[in-house]
């Protein structure tokens, strides 16, 4: 799929599935058949004009694709710097990106014949697109979810339910996405026969960070066709908040080789990256390690031992990140910042009241860093956020935090 | 020079023509005296090889009686060097039985790949089990780890195919491990005549002694499985007796006596395989 210049940032990952020295397959042995099998099923897949025809359709008329390019012009005009633009996945069947792979990787369980699914969600949003499009296409559907996350997540939990899903929630840990993962995993290995692994961002082992940035990358490639109609050229900034990392690697991945686009990461910086264990931003506060498959800036002690993180937004406190990101992080490509709960919070209520707009929570870090950078630049520059998700599910986490008894 | 405790203990016992018997316990669960005396007492009990699991906050592979084994370990303070001592220490009263190292990669790579290898090797490892490096990566660590004089154990599964067991044995040493199942350790094996198929089908591909896990938990199981086996491993079943014994989740004056009472009977199931 990526066979454009030799020195180009687009050409991972190598076919042992490394972005430089990250990414790989470091998964026990029962699964290794599995995700070789997997690996075939979507090479084939993406070059066959019936796969991609029936995905195209299912983007057009399920999803709602395009989604919007929009101009935020009074969040513009209130921060008196550059243009600021919102990719509007949040318009999205679903209410996030998480359709985009969700569709994909339906069409190729359905493919491999697969005849059971199981995911792991943090926030519930890939949880509900994955029970979505297993209601739309009659599979059995188990959902592996944090017992704290059900908890913080109640409506989306309901969604799940009410479409058919059977959630188990993971007591384990301190009930959040990673032993989420980690359960999915156990039942993955405990039914490799009939059971499809529909993970849910762009990490894990190879081939699922490649695959599933090429079902996010619809972002992007979207992105520079809207733009360079509504304003000419391409973007001066892109913005994407990174939990696992996948809508953030869907809106860079295309425009990686062009070298006047810039890119920032907004980790979740939580309590404050200098309070241990007190936030999210693997990339800015951890250092590399094997986790869920692949090699990647990781969340650890100093024995090795993965922490937990924390972060108001429960689709950011992941211990690790998308290896693809690791990469563009060490090669200087994507700058990766660490954005706290206030100020994603603030982010949250500032665009409620200036754009008529709920951002989800984990989309509110990205505006909060479009806050610091947009005052930093020229009016006739352009930033693009992915707005990556609809903040109705975090309207009680809001609430919460600003004192409100409901 | 690659360790030859594994090999000399297997023809020990295929000469006593029965299968080794193989423990797992989580280093330093629940506590780290009463973990040093659990191992130190193993071979006595009647342990022939001793796998000693490394905590890990994320053992992705494993059931839910060793994920607790590893928390209560953790909780107490347990690291790697501190397992590392575990072996050092019984090394001081046991120069034969042979200590494999299983856990998963990332504390190893926290640690340093090449000062893990020559630290495990000083402390008298004999070989290293890495649930999440399958051959496909065994530039990280298995191919060091040999170099360094340390077996690479590898495990095989009900998934593992004729052409791609070929290459799963090409680096392995020590033994084969082969899981019984697709799941979990501590479920429950549902067909033991496909596991003696396994075993046959792997043995006719290598003359590394063959040893099976996941599932054993008792000394019916164990002679059972170790009719067509050269070891039966057996860990969630010693690790729930640990948890057992417990009192207001401290060891108790029954802790250490309830996993070696087990590991006889499960000696004795061993010794009556091909009575």
């Amino acid at each position: 799929m990526n066979m454009s210049k030799p020195n180009s940032l687009r050409n991972g990952p190598d076919e042992e599935g490394r972005f430089g020295i990250f990414g790989g397959r470091f998964v026990a042995e029962t699964l290794m058949p599995l995700i070789g099998e997997l690996s075939d099923a979507y090479a084939a897949a993406k070059i066959d004009p019936a796969y991609i025809k029936e995905l195209d359709d299912l983007n057009t008329h399920y999803t709602g694709r395009p989604s919007p390019l929009y101009f935020a012009e009074r969040m513009s005009e209130h921060l008196k710097g550059a243009k600021i633009f919102f990719k509007r996945e949040e318009l999205n069947h679903t209410g996030s990106h998480k359709l985009n792979n969700g569709l994909g990787q339906i069409l190729l369980a359905k493919r491999m014949g697969k005849t059971r699914i199981i995911a792991e969600t943090g926030a519930g949003q890939h949880g509900v697109a994955t029970a979505t499009v297993c209601a739309r296409f009659g599979l059995p559907c188990v959902v592996y979810m944090g017992a704290t996350d059900v908890e913080r997540q109640a409506p989306n939990v309901f969604r799940m339910k009410l479409l058919g899903a059977e959630i188990v929630p993971v007591t384990a840990g301190a009930g959040t996405l990673k032993d989420a993962m980690n359960e999915a995993l156990r039942d993955w290995v405990a039914n490799v026969d009939d059971t499809y692994y529909l993970i849910g961002t762009a990490a894990g082992p190879h081939p699922y960070p490649a695959m599933v940035r090429d079902f996010q990358s619809i972002i992007g490639a979207e992105l520079r066709e809207q733009f360079a109609q509504k304003e000419g050229g391409t973007p001066d900034a892109l913005v994407a908040c990174i939990g696992g990392g996948s809508n953030a690697i869907g809106l860079f991945h295309e425009f990686l080789d062009d070298p006047d686009v810039k890119m920032y990461g907004a980790e979740a910086g939580g309590h404050g990256i200098d309070v241990e264990n007190g936030h999210a931003a693997s990339m800015t506060g951890g250092r590399p390690g094997v986790l869920h498959g692949n090699r990647t800036y990781l969340l650890q002690d100093d024995d090795g031992q993965i922490l937990e993180g924390h972060s108001i937004s429960a689709g950011l406190d992941y211990p690790g990140v998308g290896p693809e990101h690791s990469f563009l992080k060490d090669s200087g490509r994507v700058t990766y910042v660490p954005i706290t709960d206030n100020e994603a919070l603030e982010a949250f209520q500032l665009c409620a009241k200036l754009e008529g707009i709920l951002p989800a929570l984990e989309s509110a870090h990205g505006l909060a860093e479009v806050i610091k950078l947009a005052p930093t630049m020229d009016k006739d520059q352009t930033i693009v956020l992915c707005l990556s998700g609809r903040g109705d599910k975090d309207v009680d986490t809001v609430g919460k935090h600003l004192g409100v008894k409901f | 020079m690659t360790s030859e405790r594994i090999a000399k203990r297997f023809a020990a016992c295929a000469e006593q023509r029965r299968p080794a018997l193989v423990t797992f316990i989580t280093a330093g669960d629940p506590d780290l005296a009463t973990g040093q005396a659990i191992l130190d007492g193993l071979p006595a009990a009647g342990a022939d090889l001793i796998e000693l699991g490394m905590p890990f906050s994320d053992p992705m592979a494993d059931g839910v009686a060793i994920q607790l084994g590893g928390q209560r370990a953790l909780a107490d303070g347990h690291t790697l060097k501190t397992t590392l001592g575990m072996v050092k220490n019984f090394r001081k009263n046991d120069a034969d039985t042979p200590i494999v190292l299983m856990g998963y990669y990332n504390p190893l790579y926290s640690y340093g790949a090449e000062k893990f290898l020559s630290d495990a090797k000083e402390a008298g490892v004999d070989g290293l089990i890495i649930v999440d490096l399958p051959f496909e990566e065994d530039e990280e660590l298995c191919i060091p780890a040999l170099k360094a004089g340390l077996n690479f154990i590898r495990l095989t599964t009900p998934t593992t195919h004729d052409a791609r067991l070929k290459l799963v044995l090409q680096n392995t040493s020590g033994f084969v491990y082969y899981v019984s199942m697709t799941g979990v350790t501590g479920a429950a094996i549902s067909n033991y005549k496909a596991v003696g198929e396994a075993v046959t089908r792997i043995k006719a591909q290598t003359d590394l002694p063959v040893a099976v896990g996941f599932g054993i938990k008792t000394a019916e199981d164990a002679a059972l499985i170790g009719r067509d086996a050269d070891g039966v491993v057996v860990g969630t079943a010693l690790v729930n007796a640990v948890a057992t014994s417990l009192v207001e989740g401290k060891a108790s004056a029954t802790t250490i006596g309830a996993v070696h009472d087990l590991v006889a009977s499960l000696a004795e199931g061993v010794r009556r395989a091909r009575a």
